[in-house]
């Protein structure tokens, strides 16, 4: 038995990335309703942002189009930026109340 | 340059009385007296000289060619409405450029010398350069629009030289009531002009006069009776004419140029311009002589009974439209036309011989307290009766041929009740200007007849007391106390004298009446000889109708009533000329030797209460100021302070009401938890995608 069969059993499609994708963008999203704590709610987000990155270049594999690589450039641009701003808003957010949950934070109800 | 490009060059006329217009609002008062009468009698001089052009450029073209129009720009390129800023110079344009410049080129002349010392000298003439400009507008417009632009430019300028004495407060009244009437007038014919769009989707006078004809006939009465409605407002007829008498509360050359001579006539020139509509509808047209011959014959029995000589020739005024209007209805729109330059000629000699007499007598204006003042003013005294005679329709002056033409129509048209009315108008016409000419300048004097009450002050002295009285009293209306020598005239005294009031003393202070300066009388002088030989422009002799085949182009292919031969034409003219020497004997009779005292008028003394009912002109201006006083103030309140407060008021406040509930309610929604708009994105997204994956994914 040589390994050619196995190997083609056990080829990586499109799909296995897309479910680890599917999989990653469930976890971040849960994490974001479940956690109170802003900054693993903020981790949770930057997860999900990841899971679209992933999906992004395995379309992008698949199809053989590289405007999907592109465009993810174009999101870790974007994200490094949130990332700055965000983290700045909860530090300062640190500074004022001595800790973050998002629960507490609702100044800005209607 | 041929004559159609001449002719092309027709925008110059209205150009130059505006520029007039422009450079004395901006600097008539550093240009002063009289340099600025100058300019503006200097630029209508200039603009009749261009109208002269015109005219000789029209004639040297065949007669079917002489309709030329000129786009200046495109007003409103709306999609399918479509409005050029165009003129058109045709005959009956060129005819009224040459009574506006001319009349009133001689109007301003006069005004120079009777608006000496006024300290609105320049804005005086920047108005009447910009009215002067707004009549050419009005003539010369290529379509409804344009037409209704200088429409509206002469009410405004009507309202503005009413009021020009505006500290007075019968003449700021004067002005308000002529603006209100005449938007009456004008919502006719702006409804008109939507029709119009609705019905032709042009307002071309080409186009639509075209198009009338074939149109339905509820349309075309519909359009008719709308533009007459704008006619009986400018022109003063019936049911909207009380404005004219108290237009005459402005400076006389104003009441000559615009309620007498030009803009009063702009009616006239409406309906000929409009002609296809009224000739389609016979309905309109019935209305139309109807209205017109009634409105002469009331205006003249009311015009017998006015002590004041200016309500009287307003009254006058008023009557001649209803002639040119009843010529209108019955179709005879040369005769018409031909009544509008004569009576230009004739009402603006008697308007300027009136304001001759009104400034030589020191603003008096009461008939009963003048006589004999042909020995005061024989220049004057000499144009008035020329006048006089043209107006009452004695051969051979201008209105023996003109009016006359116009009663002779009216029976060829047939309708012989319009007939009867037009000549017992006639009479009123031969007792009402008898009366005013024999009153005024022959009989006895009677200006001294009353007492000269001290009350009344020269100018100094007492003057200051009544002053700071009246400071006083005005003081807390917040109306600054202008003296007289501030204003140029008293603001307390109002020379008007309505029907019923007593004679008042003149304010001579024992000084004779004077005749006026050379500036004021040439233009009578001038007006007078056009009033002695007018009737020269249209003989009724074969060849030499010159009017009417000048206008001939313009009313093509109508059927104009005009006596089928000489004798029969003769004859006519005969028996309306005896029914205004009936009137002219019946005056003559009565005033020939003044009146006895000042208070006592004969006419009057025998016929009582006809007389009240005719001197207070039927008390229907009493009638329309009872009517919106009462019924009228309380459908406003009504409006105000139901329809308005509850319905409309109700209405917004009650949508805002419901708005700022919703609100109320939604704003529970977002309470500030982030974790719950989280959740609320993830359920709406997966939501979405599931839709997605069951009803478009397939």
């Amino acid at each position: 038995m040589s390994i050619a069969p196995l190997a083609a059993s056990l080829e990586i499609t499109p799909s296995y990335y897309l479910v680890l994708a599917a999989a990653l963008f469930s976890i971040g999203a849960v994490g974001v309703l479940v956690r109170r704590n802003v900054l693993v709610m903020f981790m949770s987000v930057e997860l999900m942002l990841n899971a679209v990155n992933l999906t992004f270049v395995a379309f992008a594999k698949a199809l053989n189009d590289t405007a999907g690589q592109v465009l993810v450039f174009f999101t870790l641009v974007v994200a490094a930026a949130e990332v700055a701003v965000g983290l700045a808003i909860i530090v300062a957010i640190f500074r004022r109340r001595r800790g973050a949950t998002a629960d507490d934070l609702t100044v800005l109800k209607g | 340059m041929n004559a159609h490009d001449l002719l092309q060059t027709v925008g110059i006329v209205p150009l130059l009385p505006l520029l007039g217009a422009v450079l004395l609002l901006f600097f008539g008062r550093r240009i002063g007296e009289p340099i600025a009468g100058w300019i503006a009698t200097g630029l209508m001089g200039l603009a009749f000289l261009w109208g002269l052009v015109m005219l000789g450029a029209a004639l040297s073209l065949p007669p079917e060619a002489r309709s030329v129009s000129s786009v200046v720009f495109t007003w409103l390129p709306a999609d399918v409405l479509k409005v050029d800023m165009a003129f058109l110079a045709d005959p009956l344009s060129i005819t009224w450029i040459l009574l506006v410049t001319g009349v009133g080129m001689l109007i301003h002349l006069y005004a120079i010398g009777y608006m000496h010392g006024d300290p609105g000298f320049g804005r005086f003439f920047a108005y009447f350069n910009l009215f002067a400009a707004s009549m050419l507008v009005l003539v010369l417009g290529n379509n409804y629009l344009v037409t209704f632009l200088g429409w509206e430019g002469v009410g405004l300028c009507s309202y503005l030289l009413i009021s020009f004495w505006n500290q007075r407060e019968s003449a700021a009244v004067g002005g308000k009531k002529a603006f209100i009437y005449n938007r009456v007038g004008d919502f006719g014919f702006m409804l008109a002009m939507f029709l119009l769009i609705a019905e032709f989707g042009t307002l071309d006078y080409g186009i639509t006069g075209a198009a009338a004809g074939s149109a339905s006939s509820g349309v075309v009465t519909a359009v008719a009776l709308l533009l007459f409605l704008a006619v009986t407002g400018k022109s003063a007829q019936i049911p909207l004419f009380p404005w004219l008498t108290d237009a005459m509360e402005g400076p006389t050359p104003v009441s000559a140029l615009i309620h007498a001579a030009t803009m009063v006539t702009a009616g006239i020139f409406l309906v000929a311009r409009a002609h296809p509509f009224f000739e389609a509808s016979p309905d309109a047209a019935t209305v139309v002589a109807w209205i017109g011959a009634i409105t002469a014959l009331l205006a003249g029995t009311i015009a017998c009974f006015q002590p004041d000589i200016k309500r009287a020739l307003a009254y006058s005024t008023i009557s001649q439209l209803g002639y040119m209007v009843l010529a209108l209805g019955i179709g005879a729109y040369t005769a018409a036309i031909f009544l509008v330059l004569m009576h230009a000629f004739f009402k603006g000699c008697l308007f300027l011989g009136a304001g001759s007499v009104i400034h030589g007598n020191d603003e008096n204006q009461d008939m009963r307290v003048m006589g004999r003042f042909r020995a005061f003013l024989p220049v004057t005294a000499m144009g008035m009766v020329i006048a006089w005679l043209a107006i009452t329709g004695v051969p051979p002056f201008a209105g023996f041929w003109s009016k006359d033409l116009v009663i002779e129509s009216t029976f060829e048209a047939g309708d012989y009740g319009l007939w009867v009315i037009a000549t017992l108008a006639a009479v009123m016409t031969g007792i009402y200007m008898t009366r005013l000419i024999f009153l005024t300048f022959y009989g006895n004097a009677r200006f001294n007849d009353l007492p000269q009450p001290d009350a009344i002050p020269a100018v100094s002295g007492g003057s200051d007391d009544d002053a700071q009285g009246a400071g006083v009293a005005v003081a807390d209306a917040d109306v600054p106390p202008y003296t007289e020598a501030e204003l140029g005239y008293d603001p307390d005294y109002s020379p008007t004298v309505q029907y019923p009031e007593s004679p008042r003393a003149p304010r001579l202070h024992g000084h004779d009446p004077h005749e006026s300066p050379t500036v004021m009388l040439v233009p009578i002088v001038v007006l007078a000889f056009l009033s002695a030989i007018g009737g020269l422009l249209n003989l009724p002799i074969h060849g030499l109708e010159f009017l009417g085949e000048w206008l001939e182009p313009v009313f093509e292919g109508v059927q104009q009533p005009a006596p089928s031969s000489f004798e029969e034409g003769l004859a006519l003219t005969g028996v309306a000329f005896f029914f205004a020497a009936i009137g002219i004997t019946i005056a003559y009779l009565i005033y020939h030797r003044g009146l006895r005292a000042p208070d006592r008028d004969p006419l009057k003394d025998k016929l009582g209460h006809g007389a009240n009912l005719a001197g207070n002109a039927y008390y229907y201006d009493a009638g329309v100021s009872a009517f919106v006083d009462k019924p009228g103030r309380a459908g406003a309140r009504f409006l105000d302070e139901t329809v308005d407060t509850k319905v409309i008021d109700g209405s917004v406040n009650g949508v805002a009401g419901l708005v700022r509930r919703a609100g109320d309610g939604l704003r529970a929604l977002q309470d500030g938890h982030v974790r719950r708009y989280a959740i609320g994105i993830v359920l709406g997204t997966t939501a979405l995608l599931m839709y997605l994956l069951a009803y478009v994914g397939r």
